[in-house]
């Protein structure tokens, strides 16, 4: 029932000027169950981004349908939170402000919204920055501001565009860690879009490889990282030989797709 | 106060001046202290190495105020109060002997005989090549051709050492020895020349409409006014030279016989008016040439030698007996010194186009004066100051009269025993015109005021139309196509291009200038708000709809202050474009106003008024801009790091 469903998503976009047709997406078919936690990888240019704007409501499908809890997805809204690759943050507001922006527009009381605002920031290790302007944050601390102002509306959904794309490699994989946790504990539906296959596999519980021109999904799989990486340390699980023969496979599946896109070229 | 400040500005400007120096160098030395202290810690190019640098202002400033205080003459005068007196003497002997001067090849290069004869020569040969042909007979032909051969003659004889006449010879003699005398007496010793009393008590320099005090008031000045009058005597002599010669005299009065007699050919016979016309033309020509030749001003080419000799001379004389004047024009009286003319006598170049700092201060306090009856503020106005004014006057500025023909009902009229009895609507239209007495209250006023307020009530109305109008164009299609031809029409044009229909449409009291710089506020507004919104990242926007955020939210909360920094640089240059143009447009038309001082000053050559006004118009634009920084740095901390 709480399930995101999408059927036959195809989404076609046109140059005003010149008139080309680029297929961005073809024949999507998936379903997403309430709790479950997918990541997208895919060579660049194929159609990750768009079918995340569609699901989050910002594009509209050339055809096909998308329904979330049995509801057809027309228009954004507070029930499809959405993390951007920059943050996003609105620089003229200090760090809670921004946490309290979604509340401020539901014009939720002041008493409520300044605990829900402490308590997301705390679970995003961010006590006591509440007042710091967010020009003055570093990357990383961005991107767990714009995680607990999506958090803060309690969404179904929660869709992650490269996340985690501008981060070094440290502060990326605490923040691996804590986007688990969060998986854990909220026992949100997430989807993540991202570069590394490394990250997909292990902030996947289902992986979607994507194949581009046109669009669409090329391989399934569902892998058992990420239940795992809740007890065990994220860079155990890195070099284990079962995660190092699916990350082979993945990687050189990608390779023939991007050699197939240059030598198509 | 005021008095001891006028008569002593040239001992103020000496303090002042020593204080500049003196600041500029340690500034200068502050400066590149700090120079070397930071060139090791920050890198070429960093917008950080622009912070701080006060040093720098100060010795900008000081610069700045010396260079005026040099060009203006207000440095020679400060320390050389006297020189600008005896350069005022020596103005007088040059203006004395300026005419003997014009006839030498002294100024100019030839003498003024050579050049009679080549200007003559050849408008003579001119006249003879295009001699009219069918408009005279053969014998008025032959005799006006023979008026021209006599002319040339005449110059021929007048330059023949042998006809000159032993009476010209000697009084040109007689000059030059005269000359010779002046010229000794100026190497003389003239210390023991007194000023007269008269002399000494003349206001200081400057310090009345008179630039420069006419009578001497040092020794030197004495010798120098004295050999003036002498001098003004000898060029009264020489103006009244003529070369005479028997030879010359018997053509010139045959000439003259005969262009009499072709003059009154003219009316004689009836011809076209056509050919009448040509012929009076060209009799006319021929006359004035020979009118220029008979005066006996043409002299042979050794006549005037010894005269030449004389004056070299006295010249040389004049500059030796200036001594360490010559000195003082030289380094501190930059420009081009100073003149006489018949009653006074003026600085000459930045002397006089640039006042001297101490001058235009003094005009400034005296134009602060608020007190209009004792002869402050400009043209009935004060400068800026406060006044009452009748609440009424608010009122009738505010509502329209129209709005109240909109009520229900008729305006009253008159009854048949003639009587008058206001209704409601009658009273309602009174107030509105302001006919009710509602008290005063105190208001700024005078001529800053006023330029003030038309700017800024201008600005708060291209602020609050233009702001939302340039944020609904940077985000809806409708807006952006439908207004943007309007407002893309009518900014490019100048300001000042609108201002005589604008004026001429609105009057040329507030409401025109307003309109106008309304308009340029707008336009200005518009864009800044414009560009400001349209640049809002489109994933805060969609952020925000993800949040839950309604349209009018994004507006209110998202693309508002997403736009602010353009908004508020829109905002100072607005500022900038409105103070310029109210300016320009205050010059076009009005009696308040700094433009309209500076447009009066124009009109009256009152350089110090000039820039007063200048002045006062640059500090108050320095000063918009400052606040508007300051507010900037203030309210937008987040500027350029989003
Ligand atoms: N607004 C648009 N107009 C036209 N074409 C578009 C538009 N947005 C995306 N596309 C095209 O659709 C295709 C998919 O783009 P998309 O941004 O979804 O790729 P992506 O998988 O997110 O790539 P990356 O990994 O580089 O972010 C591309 O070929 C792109 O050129
Ligand atoms: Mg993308």
């Amino acid at each position: 029932m709480s399930d995101l469903i999408c059927k036959n998503l195809c989404m076609t976009f046109s140059n005003a000027q010149t008139g080309v047709k680029v297929e961005a997406l073809k024949d999507i078919n998936f379903t997403l169950k309430k709790g479950e936690l997918l990541s997208v990888l895919g060579p660049s240019g194929c159609g990750k981004t768009t079918l995340l704007n569609m699901i989050a409501g910002f594009l509209n499908p050339t055809s096909g349908s998308m329904t979330l809890n049995s509801t057809k997805i027309d228009g954004p809204s507070v029930e499809r939170g959405m993390v951007f690759q920059q943050g996003a943050l609105f620089e003229w507001l200090t760090v809670s402000k921004n946490v309290d922006f979604g509340l401020r527009m539901k014009k939720t009381s002041q008493g409520e919204s300044d605990s829900l605002v402490e308590k997301w920031l705390e679970i995003v290790g961010l006590q006591g920055f509440g007042n710091t302007p967010t020009y003055q944050l570093s990357g990383g601390m961005q991107q767990r501001v714009a995680l607990a102002r999506c958090l803060v509306n309690d969404p179904d959904v929660i869709l992650m565009d490269e996340p985690l794309g501008a981060l070094d490699a440290l502060t990326r994989e605490k923040m691996q860690s804590l986007i688990l946790e969060l998986w854990k504990e909220t026992g949100k539906t997430i989807l993540i879009i991202t570069h590394s296959v490394e990250e997909a596999l292990l902030l996947g519980e289902r992986l979607f490889v994507m194949a581009p021109r046109p669009g669409r999904i090329h391989k399934e799989y569902k892998l058992p990282f990420a239940e795992q990486g809740l007890q065990t340390p994220l860079r155990d699980i890195k070099q284990s030989p079962q995660f190092s023969e699916v990350r082979e496979e993945i990687l050189s599946m990608i390779w023939d797709m991007e050699e197939e896109i240059m030598g198509g070229a | 106060m005021l008095d001891w400040l006028s008569q002593e500005r040239a001992f103020i400007a000496s303090v002042i001046i020593v204080i500049l120096l003196i600041t500029l160098l340690w500034s200068i030395l502050v400066g590149l202290r700090q120079a070397t202290y930071r060139a090791k810690d920050q890198v070429f190019g960093d917008p950080e190495r622009t912070l701080g640098g006060w040093y720098w202002t100060l010795s900008g400033v000081s610069a700045i105020l010396l260079l005026w205080f040099y060009f203006s003459w207000g440095v020679g005068r400060a320390f050389f109060p006297e020189a600008g007196n005896e350069m005022c003497q020596v103005a007088k002997v040059e203006t004395a002997i300026a005419p003997i001067k014009a006839a030498l090849p002294i100024d100019s290069r030839y003498f003024k005989s050579t050049e009679l004869i080549v200007r003559n020569t050849e408008q003579l040969d001119v006249l003879e090549s295009n001699f009219p042909e069918g408009v005279f007979s053969e014998t008025e032909k032959e005799e006006l051709l023979n008026i021209i051969v006599s002319s040339r003659k005449i110059i021929g004889i007048f330059s023949d050492q042998d006809n000159q006449s032993l009476e010209s010879k000697l009084a040109i003699r007689d000059i030059s020895q005269d000359l010779d005398e002046l010229t000794d007496k100026l190497s003389k010793d003239y210390t023991k020349f007194n000023p007269s009393s008269e002399g000494l008590l003349q206001p200081n320099w400057g310090t009345t409409r008179i630039e420069l005090p006419l009578l001497p008031i040092t020794p030197k000045g004495v010798l120098f006014d004295d050999i003036s009058k002498h001098a003004e005597v000898l060029s009264q002599k020489f103006l009244k030279l003529r070369n005479n010669s028997a030879a010359a005299n018997s053509i010139i009065e045959a000439t003259k016989q005969q262009i009499k007699r072709l003059k009154l050919s003219n009316e004689a016979a009836d011809r076209s008016d056509e050919v009448l016309k040509e012929r009076k033309h060209y009799i006319k020509a021929v006359e004035r040439i020979f009118r220029r030749l008979d005066d006996g001003t043409i002299f042979p080419p050794q006549a005037l030698d010894e005269l030449n000799d004389s004056i070299k001379d006295f010249l040389r004389a004049i500059e030796g007996a200036k001594g360490n004047l010559r000195l003082v024009q030289a380094f501190f009286i930059p420009g081009a010194g100073v003149v006489k003319s018949k009653t006074q006598c003026t600085e000459q170049g930045s002397g006089r186009w640039l006042p001297k700092p101490t001058d235009v201060v003094a005009k400034f306090l005296l134009l602060a004066n608020p007190n209009l009856e004792n002869g402050g503020g400009y043209k009935g106005t004060t400068l800026f100051w406060w006044d009452w004014i009748e609440i009424a006057d608010l009122v009738s500025f505010l509502i329209p009269d129209f709005l109240i023909d909109l009520l229900p009902g008729d305006y009253g009229v008159h009854s048949e025993q003639g009587l008058f009895v206001p209704n409601y609507k009658d009273k309602l239209q009174a107030f509105a015109q302001g006919d009710v007495y509602l008290g005063v209250i105190p208001m700024l006023d005078g001529h800053i005021w006023d330029s003030l307020f038309r700017v800024l009530v201008a600005l708060a109305l291209g602020i609050f139309l233009g702001v939302p109008l340039g944020i609904y164009m940077g985000i809806s299609r409708f807006f952006k196509s439908f207004f943007d031809p309007i407002i893309e029409l009518y900014r490019p044009v100048p300001p000042l291009a609108w201002a005589p229909l604008i004026l001429t449409i609105f009057g040329i009291q507030d409401d025109g200038k307003i309109f106008l710089l309304f308009m340029v506020a707008f336009a200005i507004m518009v864009i800044s708000a414009r560009t400001g919104a349209s640049g809002t990242q489109l994933s805060k926007i969609r952020a925000s709809h993800s949040l839950g955020a309604s349209n009018r939210q994004i507006l209110r909360y998202v693309i508002l202050p997403n736009a602010l920094p353009e908004i508020l640089t829109g905002i100072r240059i607005a500022i900038g474009v409105c103070w310029g143009t109210l300016v320009a447009a205050e010059m076009l038309a009005g009696t308040t106003g700094i433009g309209f001082i500076e447009n009066v000053a124009r009109t009256v050559s009152d350089y110090e008024l000039i820039w007063v006004t200048i002045l006062i118009m640059g500090l108050l634009g320095l000063a918009f801009d400052l606040l508007m920084r300051l507010i900037i740095s203030r309210t937008i901390p987040w500027r350029g790091k989003g």
